[in-house]
Parts: C-alpha cells; structure tokens; sequence
C-alpha cells in the first residue's frame, strides 16, 4: 500500500476571542492559500478533503457545511467530515491515500471557543444518561484526574508548574502562540488555586484557531516538498467512557496506540495535553526518555483551538521534518475527557 | 438590469448578537439503566455485577471484560468513601449546586467503581480524599441521576441550602417503571455574522439589497458570502440590487406545523433578484396559490418603514408584478 507523506502545514493565530464566524471561513481562506503556496498545488489538484469541527462547538447544526464555501467546492468535491480534532480527519484521510484511491488530501479543522462557554459545552461530551445531566466541567474532570496522580505520588504540583513553565517558555519562539512567558515553576506555584488541584497555568486557554494539513502518497510527495514527512505508523485507541471505571492516572490508550505506531527513537515530539499533569502521563504512556524534546512549538498550554490543536500537534511535528531539523518525530492527539480518545502517529523524514 | 456597483466603504465591526440554543433530550433507557433510575425513585441504589465479579455503580449496560449484557443487580449502600476530588469555586449553570462546591469520584459500599457527583462542603479546606460521604436525596425523587441531589460528609446532620428544582419527567402511566429520562440543554453563544453577512444585514436595515461579486467567477450573492463556493475567495465588490426579480421554483405548503405564520395553502419560491446570480428562500402571496409558475415575475412588498432592522423579515413577501414571465432558458442554470 501507499505510504502517506505530510507535505505542506499552515495554522492561524491562537487567539483567545476572533470576530469571525463559528463556521471557520475567515480563518480558513488565508491558511488554504498558504498551503496551496507551499506545495505548489491548486484546489483542483487535491483528491480528499476532510476536515474535523463541532456543532456544539459552533452552537448551530451541520456548521461544517459553510465552512467548505471557503474550499471554493465546485466542481462538487470529495469531502467528508468528522466530529472530532482534525486529527482523526488526517486518519480518515490517511487511509484514503493508503488504498489508493486518492494521491493527494487536504485535512483542516476549526473551532471558535470563544462563541460559547467552552468547558460547559465540553460536559456534553460526556455519557448522556448519568453524566452530562450533572455538567460536570471539563476542568474539574481534569481537576480529579490531577489530584488522583499527586496523592499517588506519581507527579507534584511543582512537576505540573514546570510543564507550564518550560511550555509558556518555548512558546516564546513561536509567534502565533496565543500566550507566552518567563517565569519559572516555583513564581508559578505562588500563584492561586483556580479549580484546586489546579492553578491557571496547569489549564490551556480558550482558543480560536485553525489548522489546515496537505497530505500525499509518496511517490507524489517528493514533488511536492523538499523533504516530505512520511507517516510510518498511525493509531488511535479510546478508553472506557466510564470515569469512574478508568484508571485515570494512565493513560492505556495512548499507551497501546504508541506500541503500535512504533515511536522508538523520536527526537521529539508534540503532545496534546490540555492540563499539564497530562503531559506526564502521555510521556510515561509513550514512554518518551529524558532525551526527546517535548511541545518545542509550547504544545497546546500555549493555545488551544478545539479541534484544530491535535492536528496542529502533527502539523507541528512534520514542519520539524520538512525544515530539516529533526529526523524522527513523534505526534499525539486527544479528544474527549481526561484523555479518553488519542491518536498517536510517528514521522519520518527520508533523504 | 438595474443593478448598480460601487467599492466597498470603510469595515464595520461584524454584527454579534447572543444566541441562546435550548433542546429537552428524551432518551430510553432499556433495562439496566432504567433498573438504576427506578431504584433512585425509591431512594435506594443498585449496581451491575461484571463476569470478573465487581460491582459497576452506577451500572453499565455492557461488561468492560466481555462486552456481554449485564444483568445481575447488586444492591449497594448510600455511604461511600471520595476516591479524588477538584474544587469549583464558581459554579456554573446547570450543575448540582449553585454556591461553590466538589467534584468527586466517589465509591459506594458494595461497589469497586466509583460514580461522579458533586459533594457540598462550605470549602475545599473541607474535603480530603477517603473521607466518608453519603446521599443527599432529592426532595422528590422522579427516576434520573438528579435524585441523588448531591452528597454531604457523613456525619452532616442538618442538611443546609436550597437544591435545584428537579429535571422534567416524561409521561407516564402511575406506577409504571421509569423508561424515558429528560435532560434540558440549554447553551448560550455569542453569534457572529461575518462581514459580508453583515454588510448586508445593515443594508437591508436601510431597505437596501445589498449583494457582492466573486473577485473572480463575477457571480453576484445575496447574502453575500464569506467566501464564494466556486472559488474559495471572500466575496468584496459590493451590488445594490433592485427588489424584483423571478421566482425560480416554488411549492406550495399544505401541511400546518408548530410555529407556522401563515394559514396554508401559501407559496414558499426561490426568488432570484434581477442581477443576482443565486436565488434566496421567500414568500409568494398576492395572488392565488395555483397561480404561481416558474419564471414568474415578483417585486417586494415591503413592511412599513418603520419595522425595518436588520432582517429579510423587513419583506413580507414577494408579489406578481404582472409583467410577462420569463423564459426558462434565462433562469434554467440558476435552479
């Protein structure tokens, strides 16, 4: 089968509040010219489009649908949709290059966090029979899954203040993070409790944003980019939706979607962890060493577009491999409360 | 064609207006949930044995191990112990207690799962992991997880503050068990129209149609869009458009529905305006229903100036004009 190269990646400004619309038109426009710019292909050159958003997200049904006047869909197109991170649309797309039905795909997602109140609408994720009903916050499921870890022993609230200080520290370099800064973990630690066990720096911010990702087979790919980033293996698993049956300070799907994407040997890796006692569990889940350089971009605590920042994360990782500084890479993405859906996916690049 | 063409004046903010989306979901339970909100009406709880022996509270429908169907209930006790909790200091909508409270993952007696709910303490300094917690029942049980009202410390003796009111039930006869749980979803946003949208939104405030040519395919829209569907580009030359035009295609509505405004027979019609090249959704009326036809010249009838805001409602609807139809050929690629 086809293997499948990213070859061109563009993402907006993280911003905490965008006067555009919830359908992503705006935003997308620019981000599909730039990666039309990169590749040198057109809107007629590429085979798939599949994109990842959300209606409660957007507050209006099959909100999707507007956002593909921004493709410029006609003559009509073939396009699908999930309702999910963007990444799982690169999955869907991924496979369509596998079997050889298309060369070329362009994945994008999109959300405007600041439309509703988002840790509300994210309790709508959650079992509809004995859950939801109670909007339980996506910050206080984290809050419970923190605590969980501290009073086992397995992280501390310093550890936690260190993720947010060396993130917010790397984000420094990166110019369309939405927050950025310099100070270190124990000025963080002073700080207050703001869902205790959880300070404001162990939460990502509620971001606008998208990203868009050009993907092709690789024997179309090297005309397409200098050095492609070829996926050498792909996986998503999900936990239990249950929270109270899960071991919440593991996370077994990651753990078993990195054994079978095979990350041996990344150099870093970009993770998609919304709170930052989750980047230790994803580290220990993909059993990343002391040696692979984490979120180098300032990962999703920097800025996090719902369901564009997982595919970001990919983005992320492959422009380190299509710019030539790294070799191996690993990206992760997440979906779901306290990581319960994630995808794991390992890049190389090939000279 | 009358249409008239001029640059694009200086941006405005985009228009925004709060959007509050609200929806009851009724959900069937089947039998196990529907067991689990039974007992909760008689105040009493029940869990799910799995085929490795441990006790699911709240139950689940299916076992993690083996993915057969549950079906051995196992009473449990209302005291349990608080296997991990986070504080929220500012409650929000919707949530089991609207002064500042826990979140738990609590373990009932008899139970090896622990279930999510909200624990009331004055303050986090209140709370350890391990303490001992029991039910807050409801003042009047209906058969949904709200029944469980929230949990107080053990050896709470007075139950202090108010609670909620309970969810809405959904109909059934006396006695009969609990098969269908109703949870509200109320979601408030703030709703943006983009600039194009906007820029014809606050002609039409003016009784202007405001449409915008395609930089590209020179197609005129009205609205306009954000971007146009053919060639990826916001749409920015600006066109003032007249209010006549044809009616594409039409039906004509039978049927009465919840909210309707007008007694039916009525006719809903495309409604393609003169120098517009994609046609909108509007009302025909000011002659009978069976007069309607393709190609059928309409002009506006417009409300009294004075209810004019930013709304195609500022139309009431379209009415014949009595000029000579069109012919099909002129409109046959705009259906």
């Amino acid at each position: 089968m086809n293997e499948v190269a990213v070859v061109g990646f563009a993402q907006g400004h993280n911003v905490r509040r965008s006067e555009g619309t919830t359908n992503g038109v705006e935003m997308l426009v620019p981000l599909l010219a730039e990666v039309f710019e990169q590749t040198s292909l057109s809107k007629e050159d590429i085979g798939f489009w599949c994109s990842g958003s959300s209606d409660y997200l957007a507050g209006r049904a099959f909100s999707f649908i507007a956002a593909v006047d921004a493709l410029g869909a006609f003559p009509p197109i073939h396009e699908s949709h999930v309702e999910m991170d963007a990444a799982w649309a690169l999955y869907e797309a991924w496979l369509k290059i596998r079997t050889g039905e298309v060369d070329t795909a362009l994945v994008y997602g999109f959300g405007k966090s600041s439309a509703g109140q988002l840790r509300r609408v994210l309790a709508l994720q959650l079992d509809p029979y004995l859950v939801a009903p109670l909007w339980p916050d996506s910050i206080s499921i984290a809050g419970i899954q923190a605590r969980m870890g501290i009073e086992a022993g397995l992280w501390s609230e310093r550890e936690m203040a260190e993720v947010a200080a060396r993130s917010l520290a790397d984000a420094r370099e990166n110019p369309l993070a939405q927050r950025s800064g310099a100070e270190d973990a124990a000025t963080l630690l002073e700080r207050p409790m703001f869902a205790d066990p959880l300070r404001k720096h162990d939460i990502a911010p509620v971001t606008d944003g998208a990203a868009v990702l050009v993907l092709a087979a690789a024997d179309r790919a090297a005309e397409l980019a200098d050095r492609p980033a070829v996926i050498t293996g792909i996986e998503h698993r999900v936990d239990s939706p249950t929270l109270g049956a899960r071991e919440l300070t593991r996370s077994p799907s990651t753990e078993a979607a990195g054994a079978a994407a095979g990350g041996d040997g990344v150099q870093l890796a970009e993770l998609h962890a919304p709170f930052t006692h989750q980047e230790i569990i994803l580290r220990n889940a993909l059993g990343l060493g002391e040696n692979v350089r984490v979120n180098p971009s300032g990962g999703v605590l920097a800025g996090n577009p719902m369901f564009a920042a997982g595919l970001a994360r990919i983005g992320e990782a492959a422009g380190q491999i299509l710019l030539g500084n790294a070799d191996r890479v690993l990206a992760h993405a997440t979906s779901g409360p306290a990581l319960q859906q994630n995808l794991v996916a390992v890049l190389e690049g090939r000279d | 064609m009358t249409a008239s063409t001029n640059p694009v004046p200086a941006a405005q903010p985009p228009l925004s207006a709060p959007l509050e989306v609200g929806f009851d979901y009724t959900r069937s339970l089947g039998p196990v949930l529907g067991r689990f909100v039974d007992g909760l009406r008689e105040r009493r709880i029940e869990g799910a044995r799995g085929s490795d022996g441990r006790v699911h509270v709240p139950p689940v429908e299916y076992d993690p191990v083996t993915a057969r169907p549950l079906t051995e209930f196992v009473p449990v006790a209302e005291v349990g112990t608080v296997v991990s909790w986070s504080w929220i200091a500012e409650p929000l909508a919707g949530q089991p207690l609207a002064r500042p409270f826990a979140w738990a993952l609590i373990r009932l007696d008899g139970a090896d799962t622990a279930m999510l709910h909200a624990i009331d303490v004055p303050g986090p300094e209140h709370l350890r992991t391990g303490m001992r917690v029991r039910v807050r029942w409801a003042a009047e049980p209906v058969g949904h997880i709200r029944d469980i009202a929230c949990f107080v410390p053990e050896d709470t003796r007075h139950e202090p503050g108010p609670l909620p009111a309970p969810p809405p039930v959904a109909e059934r006869a006396d006695g009969e068990p609990v098969g269908t749980v109703i949870t509200p979803i109320h979601l408030r946003y703030q709703h943006s129209a983009s600039p194009e949208e906007s820029r014809y939104l606050r002609a039409l405030e003016q009784g202007r149609l405001l449409g915008q040519r395609c930089p590209e395919c020179r197609k005129v829209y009205i609205p306009p869009r954000g971007a146009c569907p053919t060639d990826g580009v916001p749409t920015t030359e600006e066109v003032e458009l007249p209010d006549t035009g044809i009616v594409t295609t039409f039906c004509i509505v039978n049927v009465p529905f919840l909210g309707q405004r007008i007694k039916p027979p009525y006719v809903a019609a495309y409604i393609l305006l003169d120098g517009a090249d994609i046609a909108f959704l509007h009302l025909v009326l000011g002659c009978a229903a069976e007069e309607v036809r393709m190609g059928m010249r309409v002009r506006a009838a417009w409300k009294p100036r004075e209810q004019w805001w930013t709304t195609l409602e500022n139309i009431e609807y379209f009415e014949p004009t009595g000029e000579p139809d069109a012919a099909y050929e002129s409109f046959a690629h705009h259906l």
